[in-house]
């Protein structure tokens, strides 16, 4: 019997370990990377996270690029550009560069990308990025079908005008960005959905992609057409596509990767000390909603009595525990600059001053209150904390209530909630991708909250020429959102933490953690 | 199983829209055209009726759809990446489990109340209670960490999947022992085999040929539920290693609501819960020969 039941058995195992080891690399590239869960997309316009970023940053360039350190924008594939008067016409001046197929790059490229990204039927979700462009928004709300009247055009094949809607001073910021990189046309119109496959892609960038397995690894090598193709020191980079942080650590801790991103945060403090342990400011903030639509948060001395009960010293030092910075604000520190205002300070006698003022001394006859967040060890540990200081200054008790991340988007989308957890990346070095989130019915805005002045100041920002001037705007505004208004309550900035090898050179810390691979080498020489 | 498959489907395909939170709700809220842009292009701007008209209609082609998540990728492509690797892993640690099981119970059984027979039976009991993601660890602590011979994650080179298939196997290693020696005890008390070394017959001849058979049948029954269990194990075991298998799958697109993804894996899942065990009813009539088909 086990003679007949052996062969059936094994016949299919041995096929299965043959296609195995048929269908995976096994040589190691020069560079290796936990890049994360698997990307969800690699066609420029569509992605929309940081690990998807990274990986498309290596395979394409846009107009301009990063300049490693403070990440403002550098030539790309356009050498110069000029800036009408009015700050409302860029002018951008093309290298004479190829696709990685050896094929032209023109001005008609871009001119094509970026109607894709805007085409409705392309569906990216940050089509938005390009609305400061004159009549981008209505095209890609279907109000007006004919691109030519969009504000883009090539004036010959290496030179490209565009027209803004306002003098949006981080215009170029955006050029760097995946949404305005371009995108072969040839190969999107012949392939559809699967031109990003390794067999298919055309991209421009320092690497091209060799391989791509899900969940597996994304291999990419050394694009010998690309412009700066000489300055490029790596002939070949994985992405190990990791889910879960534990799994990366393991895998850089016994040496299957150079470079790690994210670490296990119940290890940071024993990591910290380690000479590969890098921890930078993020351009991210962790904050509460309060739903100001209804009691009592319609009131804004409750607002500030609960942020002014909360020490975010005592959090970010036993709680987070990752070198995190209490915050009194929104914007994260490091904005070039930018003077952020002093937001309110843990005061908790003046908390309880303002709670019995609005009508709740000690706490007492304080309503039923809920804290509400997505599902997750740390999210609980911080609300747990958070409840207790509530408590203990102010009397107040509040439940917990952890939902599911879907269902906690939706409840929190719908202004069903009192209290929520919030958290913002954001997704340029400029004020204004985290204070636009806040205007009146902003989608992302999910408080309820409206204030005209505040309104008016971010747009007033928005056609404000004078650097200077539009930094005052948006401290003017922030002080509103954070002093005076208070429709969130700030807790403290992320920071990223990464693991890299002493033998990894070329990396520059910086507030969105880019590190572009085309400056990164391997260096075991020198340590 | 047509109608099964069917009913399956119909059912998941309603449960799942029902589900709060959908596909494109993010962190950031797309601005409402944009999101409406979304939807049209899945389709989900129509009436359900309709959309599950569409899904019906592509999955009778075989076609399971685009994945919400992974934009480039249709689901066929990430099962058709993904679920071969499953499959090995199960099938290496299913053919594990029984070959060692098997052989363990029977020594345990032929040797029964000697000290190899609680040794046995103790490390059996260990299997069985220890949850395998534990487990997991401990193999990566001891074998990656302090004793180094193999790596820690990965999927493709043999020494990849080593770990993997012992974590994955150990559970049922065990289970299967465990039966095997109760069935073998109580085959080896029936008159038969008594007849059997009366006739002078070998201790190895009598297991071997005459014993073996019979105990076997409940192992079979078992392999059914252990087949779909092996495949359901290996979701965390999956994780643990970053094994590029279905598994990660199966949980994540329902996390995600990336509605077709899940209805492929749970289609895909399902089927083979039903295939399996309509083979050990097979597999009975071959050993069995009282059960006909």
């Amino acid at each position: 019997m086990l003679k007949v039941l052996l062969p059936i058995v094994l016949a299919p195992a041995i096929l299965c370990t043959t296609i195995t080891f048929t269908t995976h690399r096994q040589n190691r590239a020069e560079f290796t990377y936990v890049s994360g869960p698997e990307p969800e997309t690699l066609d420029p316009p569509l992605l929309t996270g940081f690990l998807e970023g990274r990986i498309v940053a290596a395979l394409f360039e846009g107009l301009t690029q990063y300049e490693p350190k403070d990440l403002s924008p550098i030539p790309g594939i356009a050498s110069h550009w000029n800036v009408s008067e009015d700050g409302r016409t860029y002018t951008f001046y093309l290298r004479d560069t190829k696709w990685s197929n050896g094929e032209p790059l023109t001005a008609h490229d871009f001119v094509y990308s970026w109607k894709r990204a805007l085409d409705p039927i392309t569906a990216a979700d940050y089509a938005y990025q390009l609305y400061y462009i004159k009549n981008a928004r209505p095209f890609n709300e279907g109000r007006l079908t004919d691109f030519s009247q969009v504000g883009v055009r090539a004036v010959d094949d290496y030179t490209l005008e565009v027209q803004l809607e306002n003098p949006t001073a981080f215009f170029l910021d955006l050029t760097s960005f995946p949404t305005l990189m371009p995108v072969n046309r040839k190969c999107a119109e012949a392939h559809g959905d699967d031109w990003t496959l390794p067999e298919n892609m055309v991209c421009n960038g320092p690497f091209r992609l060799a391989e791509w397995k899900i969940n597996d690894r994304i291999r990419m090598e050394k694009n010998p057409f690309y412009w700066d193709a000489q300055h490029v020191k790596l002939q070949s980079i994985d992405a190990l596509a990791i889910e879960s942080i534990n799994t990366g650590f393991n895998v850089y801790e016994t040496g299957g990767a150079d470079y790690l991103y994210g670490v296990p945060l119940p290890l940071v403090e024993t990591l910290s000390d380690r000479k590969d342990f890098h921890s930078h400011v993020f351009l991210a903030t962790f904050f509460l909603r309060f739903n100001v639509t209804a009691p009592p948060f319609d009131d804004v001395r409750v607002r500030k009595a609960l942020d002014m009960a909360i020490d975010k010293e005592g959090i970010v030092k036993y709680v987070t525990r990752g070198g995190e910075i209490p915050a009194a604000t929104l914007v994260p520190p490091g904005m070039p600059n930018y003077q952020p205002p002093e937001g309110l300070p843990f005061n908790p006698e003046e908390a309880q001053r303002l709670l019995a003022e609005a009508g709740y001394p000690g706490g007492h006859g304080f309503p039923k209150t809920e804290y509400l967040f997505n599902t997750s060890e740390a999210n609980k540990d911080i609300a747990e904390v958070i409840q207790q200081m509530w408590k203990k200054y102010l009397g107040i008790d509040v439940t917990l209530v952890n939902q599911e991340w879907k269902v906690f988007l939706s409840t929190v989308k719908n202004l069903d909630y009192q209290i929520a957890r919030g958290n913002w990346i954001g997704d340029y070095v400029d004020p204004n991708t985290f204070l636009d989130m806040f205007v009146t019915g902003g989608g992302n805005n999910r408080t309820g909250w409206s204030n005209r002045r505040y309104d008016q100041l971010i747009e007033a920002a928005a056609e404000e020429k004078d650097e200077d001037k539009r930094m005052e705007i948006f401290r003017e505004a922030e002080n509103i959102l954070v002093a005076d208004d208070l429709p969130i309550l700030p807790v403290y900035y992320h920071v990223s933490l990464d693991m890299y090898r002493p033998h990894v050179k070329g990396v520059s810390p910086n507030l969105l953690n880019i590190h572009p691979w085309k400056y990164v080498r391997i260096d075991r020489e020198t340590n | 199983m047509a109608i099964v498959l069917l009913i399956i489907a119909t059912a998941s395909f309603f449960l799942m829209r029902f589900a709060p939170g959908g596909p494109f709700d993010k962190e950031r809220t797309l601005p409402e055209a944009i999101e409406k842009n979304l939807r049209a292009k899945y389709h989900l701007d129509r009436p359900l009726a309709v959309q599950y008209i569409i899904y019906m209609g592509g999955l009778i082609r075989g076609d399971l759809g685009p994945s919400f998540k992974y934009r480039n990728r249709s689901v066929n492509t990430i099962i058709a990446q993904s679920f071969p690797i499953s499959l090995t892993l199960g099938i290496y640690a299913l053919s594990l489990a029984f070959i060692v099981g098997v052989s363990a119970g029977t020594f345990a059984a032929v040797n029964k109340h000697s000290a190899l027979d609680y040794t046995t039976m103790s490390i059996t009991l260990l299997g069985i209670s220890l949850p395998n993601f534990f487990l997991g660890l401990i193999l990566l602590l001891l074998f990656c960490f302090e004793l180094p011979l193999f790596p820690a994650a990965g999927w493709g080179r043999p020494g990849q999947m080593v770990l993997p298939i012992l974590t994955l196997a150990a559970p049922f290693t065990a289970y299967i022992a465990r039966l095997m020696r109760a069935s073998m005890l109580d085959v080896l008390s029936q008159p038969y085999i008594r007849t059997a070394r009366a006739k002078g017959l070998s201790e190895f001849q009598v297991v071997s040929r005459h014993a073996l058979k019979n105990a076997i049948t409940p192992i079979v029954s078992f392999m059914g539920p252990a087949a779909a269990a092996v495949l359901t194990g290996s979701i965390v075991i999956e994780k643990i290693f970053a094994i590029p298998g279905l598994g990660t799958h199966f949980v994540n697109a329902a996390l995600n609501r990336d509605y077709t993804l899940v209805m492929g894996t749970v289609l895909l899942y399902s089927f083979l819960l039903v295939l399996f065990n309509l083979a050990v009813d097979i597999a009975y009539s071959f050993i069995d020969p009282r059960v006909r088909l």
